[in-house]
């Protein structure tokens, strides 16, 4: 488990450090230091596994039917990965307390940081492949937040959109990559997928697996021609940039390339698309970032570049070029935060971050500078610095894959091109910040931030160093094991040191700081051409038009499609239904009726469904006499409730017939404010088209109906019948379903109906309708509004008719009756209270308000359902006992009896809410209005 | 008796269709009532239909109907009444906000004068 608390740890403690703000702006950090130490801790036990040669794998089970399992790995890479993203993380922690001021809130900060730090470590630690993009989506997500934390910020809005949309689409892209590779390999465990390279390479499908994985792999990378959103990007708090394009987010790409090297690695497909893009990525990232004036955009198009190194050291796809991409991570990843931090103190210390107006900021802050410069010469790969080591071993990968080519002199070429341009950024960076002549109007005066600021720049530059001076002794470990389970096969032969002897290489690098410093020195002239050029081409105008376009064609079809008309999408609605419901029919040849015998006819139900009929025809012929079409459908309600008399459903028949009279008062309420007068139908036509279509769906029902009652059919019913009274202690086979076998649909299905009360009480909320003061046969209402013979009868009835539902809600586990049932009529009782004495006289001797009791309901039902945990039993489990009671006799008590009290609770509360509310709309009238 | 309940289905959704399809707010609710009944009593014979059979335990039974499509007809016509109330209170809201009780929010002919 140890694998998942430390995913979890940053998960939950986003939550905890959120609450940490409101104990005032620093707990926050101190919280989300001490969450990331905390999932430290939790990785701390299975650290030496991989270094003693072992994969750490730990499985829980999550949907086992799916195959789905929570499942974690720790080998070399997940494990570098993991340091990389908590140890980076902690300093980052560190470096945001200082750089954020007064008015940023530290807890929303510090809350979104956590978030994306346990996506991220759920990345590199997962082993089933569709966990891990379900982190890989939560970073998408978690970033967006973190690239948008300046909401006030137009750009950042938009950069945050920007990389969501084009990192969204390429998860979008990689899941199908997924469920390719988990359908060639047949699962989707990494360590099944890792050995199966030769069946993934073989497959027919392997090339379309290849392009969505990559193009999820682009998309987060930010390879050409996915780029254009890390720069962007750049609109967030520079720790997130720090973060985010130095160990994390976009590192999350290329750490899919390593993790699945040995699965996809190996054909020509993969090493021209992938290092094609990587060398494109290259030399683009490093020609642009030459020509940036922002700090942070040059060190976006540097971060550009170096992925593209990265992503073409993978598409190599050699041993060795794989062993330098690894290394190359590492590189990357400690001097490009710490630059990234560096150009943080910078312009909170001055100000502007426009390289036009920095310059020599040595006088004013020369720690800073040092660091700074320090980073960058490991950017631009100077001997003694880590980025030589890794530049160096691409430099003589180059050479030796080149080698026997025709045009093979075209990599070394292109990549000492990338170098040089690499020496001339750096160098930009270095001279033109901070030497170069004095600042231009900066808008504060520059000097040397607090002193923990720099802390975790200097920790990182030192890192620079030693790794750059001793790596044998201090990366090498660390990079075997990455390396070792990058590849899954041994090692190459490979030797880490400073002085590898005059070889190829080394000329490459010599041309390249040369050839970098030259470049430098004739910038201006470069400037201005580039300007009138290349400079002028903006890829977010075509990600705008491209954006612009597709919302103006999902307005298209929601035009086509949505006729703004809610008559006619019924009538398209249920025609698309009745095509789709008689073209298999005509189609088929399937005899209507079938083989099984029915019941015999007799003259009761003849007359019955002839009243039924009659009344459902009056009902559509007179719905304009509004009132009489009230009556006919209380009437059709009247022997629907009949038919499950008849036909053995005691249950149905009683709740049928509550339900008929709430429903008849709601239907006089929505009379009563509705307008008086249904007007003719004017198009003819229309009528015509609606009655064909009625006849349709009406047929079309009948014979379906017929068709089905007139075949055999196996019921699953046995189970409920044998079991209802030995299991679930009831004999009322309907009720016991409902409190028991299907306790869970049930509790849904009351949530639905107390929802459905607070929407009415929500959308009533301040509406005031003009009620009528006559009929609709122009009569005025009568003078006595309570009539005194029904008042009075209503109250004696009341007490008796609550008798009668607690009676009911009592013997509903064994004889028809039940919640449902006793909570209707119950509502029914006090309704006819407001219907004969009014709401005034009924709220003074009731309480108004119905949300207590549907509360209540909802709570004794869940909790009956809770209480079968603390016995050890799943959720609703239900039990029962007989308890002899004096004068009462045997009696029983099952638990469900309970939970259909929280029934009960329930449907009186949702009921009484909706019609009492909807019953006092009309006293919110203006007095003027209603004399009108 | 098959026959008759397919015809009283089908009968209850001709209707229920006819006025779902108008244009003004109370004659939809009619339908949709009209509806609601048929689709339970649908579902309901699903269960076959049986007299004299109630799914209550007893040693004196003779049998039992279907009890399941019971159990889901119960649910079913409450939660129709809900969706009823529902529908009538977005009806009368939607007359207070739009002064009209067309369910498109306003009347095709007083769009085309207007």
């Amino acid at each position: 488990m140890t694998l998942f608390f430390a995913v979890l740890t940053p998960f939950m403690g986003a939550a905890l450090v959120a609450l940490a703000s409101r104990f005032g702006r620093v707990h926050s950090a101190w919280a989300a230091g001490a969450v990331t130490l905390a999932a430290m801790v939790w990785l701390a036990p299975s650290l030496h596994l991989p270094f003693d040669g072992a994969t750490l794998i730990q499985q829980h089970d999550w949907l086992p039917a799916l195959g789905l399992n929570l499942a974690f790995r720790l080998d070399g890479l997940a494990l570098l990965f993991a340091g990389l993203i908590l140890g980076i993380g902690l300093l980052i922690v560190l470096y945001a307390r200082y750089y954020l001021s007064e008015r940023d809130s530290m807890g929303r900060f510090y809350s979104y940081l956590m978030l994306f730090m346990g996506s991220m470590l759920g990345i590199v630690l997962s082993e089933n492949l569709i966990q891990l993009l379900i982190f890989w989506e939560l970073t998408s997500l978690s970033s967006f937040l973190l690239i948008s934390y300046w909401q006030h910020r137009e750009e950042a809005r938009h950069g945050a959109r920007m990389a969501l949309a084009v990192t969204g689409a390429g998860g979008f892209a990689l899941l199908g990559g997924f469920l390719l590779l988990g359908h060639i390999v047949g699962s989707y465990e990494l360590s099944v997928v890792l050995a199966s390279g030769d069946l993934i390479r073989a497959h027919p499908l392997y090339l379309p697996t290849l392009l969505l994985v990559l193009l999820g792999v682009f998309t987060k990378s930010a390879q050409f021609p996915f780029h254009f959103w890390l720069p962007h990007a750049m609109a967030a708090p520079t720790p997130v940039s720090a973060y985010l394009h130095s160990a994390t987010m976009v590192k999350a790409g290329v750490f899919l390339l390593a993790r699945l090297f040995p699965a996809l690695s190996g054909t020509p497909e993969w090493f021209w698309l992938v290092s094609s893009a990587g060398m494109a990525t290259l030399l683009l990232g490093a020609y642009v970032a030459l020509f940036k004036h922002d700090l942070k955009g040059l060190l976006a198009y540097s971060t550009l570049s170096h992925l593209g190194l990265i992503t073409l050291l993978f598409g190599l796809s050699t041993p060795l070029a794989a062993v330098a991409g690894v290394f190359h991570i590492i590189n990357h990843a400690i001097f490009k935060a710490s630059l990234f931090m560096a150009a943080g103190i910078i312009d909170h210390e001055t100000g502007t971050r426009d390289m036009r107006r920095l310059h020599g900021l040595w006088r004013f802050m020369p720690h800073t500078a040092t660091l700074a410069m320090v980073a960058a010469a490991a950017m631009a790969g100077v001997p003694l610095m880590n980025g030589f080591l890794s530049k160096e071993m691409f430099f003589v990968e180059a050479m030796e894959i080149s080698e026997g080519y025709i045009g093979g002199w075209l990599l070394p070429a292109l990549a000492t091109l990338a170098g040089a341009l690499a020496v001339a950024y750096s160098l930009r960076f270095i001279h033109d910040v901070f030497f170069n002549g004095e600042p231009v109007d900066l808008p504060r005066t520059p000097h040397e931030p607090p002193r923990w600021m720099k802390v975790p720049v200097e920790i990182l530059v030192v890192l620079c160093l030693v790794v750059g001076v001793a790596p044998a002794l201090t990366v090498a470990p660390l990079l075997a094991v990455a390396a070792q389970s990058t590849l899954q096969t041994p090692l190459p032969d490979y030797h880490l040191a400073l002085w590898h002897g005059v070889n190829p290489a080394l000329f490459m690098s010599l041309i390249a700081l040369v050839g970098g410093s030259l470049i430098y020195l004739v910038r201006r002239p470069l400037f201005a051409w580039h300007d009138r050029g290349l400079g002028r081409l903006d890829a977010r105008v075509i990600f705008n038009g491209l954006q612009d376009g597709l919302f103006a064609l999902s307005r298209l079809i929601t035009r086509l499609v949505d006729t703004g008309s809610l008559q006619r999408q019924v009538f398209f609605l249920l025609a698309t239904a009745l095509l789709l419901g008689i073209a298999p029919w005509l189609a088929g040849g399937t005899p209507l009726t079938g083989n099984r015998s029915g019941l015999p006819l007799d003259a009761v139900s003849l007359t019955a469904a002839g009243a039924l009929i009659v009344a459902t025809l009056a009902t559509v012929w007179l719905h304009r006499q509004r009132f009489t079409a009230i009556v006919t459908i209380g009437v059709v309600g009247l022997v629907v409730s009949l038919a499950f008399v008849k036909f053995s459903a005691p249950d149905l028949a009683l709740t049928q017939l509550s339900v008929e009279i709430v429903t008849i008062v709601l239907l006089l309420l929505a009379l009563y404010f509705l307008p008086q007068h249904v007007a003719p139908e004017r198009e003819p036509a229309r009528l015509w088209r609606d009655g064909v279509i009625a006849l349709l769906a009406g047929g079309g029902t009948a014979a379906l109906a017929w068709a089905v009652l007139t075949r055999p059919y196996e019921t699953i019913a046995g189970y409920y019948l044998a079991n209802s009274v030995p299991g679930g202690g009831g004999s009322n086979v309907v009720n016991v379903i409902l409190v028991d076998f299907r306790g869970y649909d049930t509790l849904g299905e009351i949530t639905v109906l107390a929802l459905a009360g607070l929407g009415i009480v929500a959308m009533l909320q301040g509406l005031s309708l003009a009620a009528p003061n006559r009929d609709d046969g122009r009569r005025n209402w009568d003078a006595d509004a309570h009539p005194v013979i029904m008042a009075t009868l209503t109250r004696i009835l009341l007490p008796l008719a609550l008798l009668v539902a607690v009676f009911i809600l009592l013997r509903g586990h064994n004889q028809p009756g039940g919640g449902f049932i006793a909570g209707l009529i119950t509502a029914v009782a006090l309704i006819v209270q407001y219907l004969a004495n009014g709401a005034v006289w009924t709220h003074q001797r009731m309480a108004s308000d119905s949300q207590p009791l549907i509360a209540w309901g909802l709570a004794i039902a869940v909790f009956t359902g809770l209480a079968s945990w603390l016995f050890g039993y799943p959720f609703l489990t239900s039990t029962y006992g007989h308890l002899d009671w004096p004068i009462v006799g045997d009696f029983e008590l099952a638990s469900a009896m309970a939970f259909d009290l929280g029934v009960f609770l329930v449907v009186v509360g949702a009921t009484l809410m909706i019609l009492v509310n909807l019953g006092g709309v009309h006293h919110a009238l203006p007095k003027h209005r209603e004399k009108h | 008796m098959e026959i008759l309940i397919a015809l009283v289905i089908g009968v209850l959704t001709a209707g229920g269709v006819f006025l779902a399809l108008r244009g003004q707010t109370f004659p939809v609710v009619l339908g949709l009532t009209l509806m609601s009944y048929a689709v339970n009593l649908f579902l309901f014979v699903m269960g076959r239909l049986a007299i004299g059979v109630p799914p209550v335990i007893s040693a004196a039974a003779e049998g039992y109907t279907d009890p399941l499509p019971q159990a889901l007809v119960l649910t079913a016509i409450v939660i129709s009444f809900g969706m009823t109330a529902f529908v009538i209170v977005l009806a009368l809201k939607a007359r207070a906000e739009l002064g009209n009780d067309h369910v498109d929010g306003h009347h095709h002919h007083e769009a085309r004068h207007r």
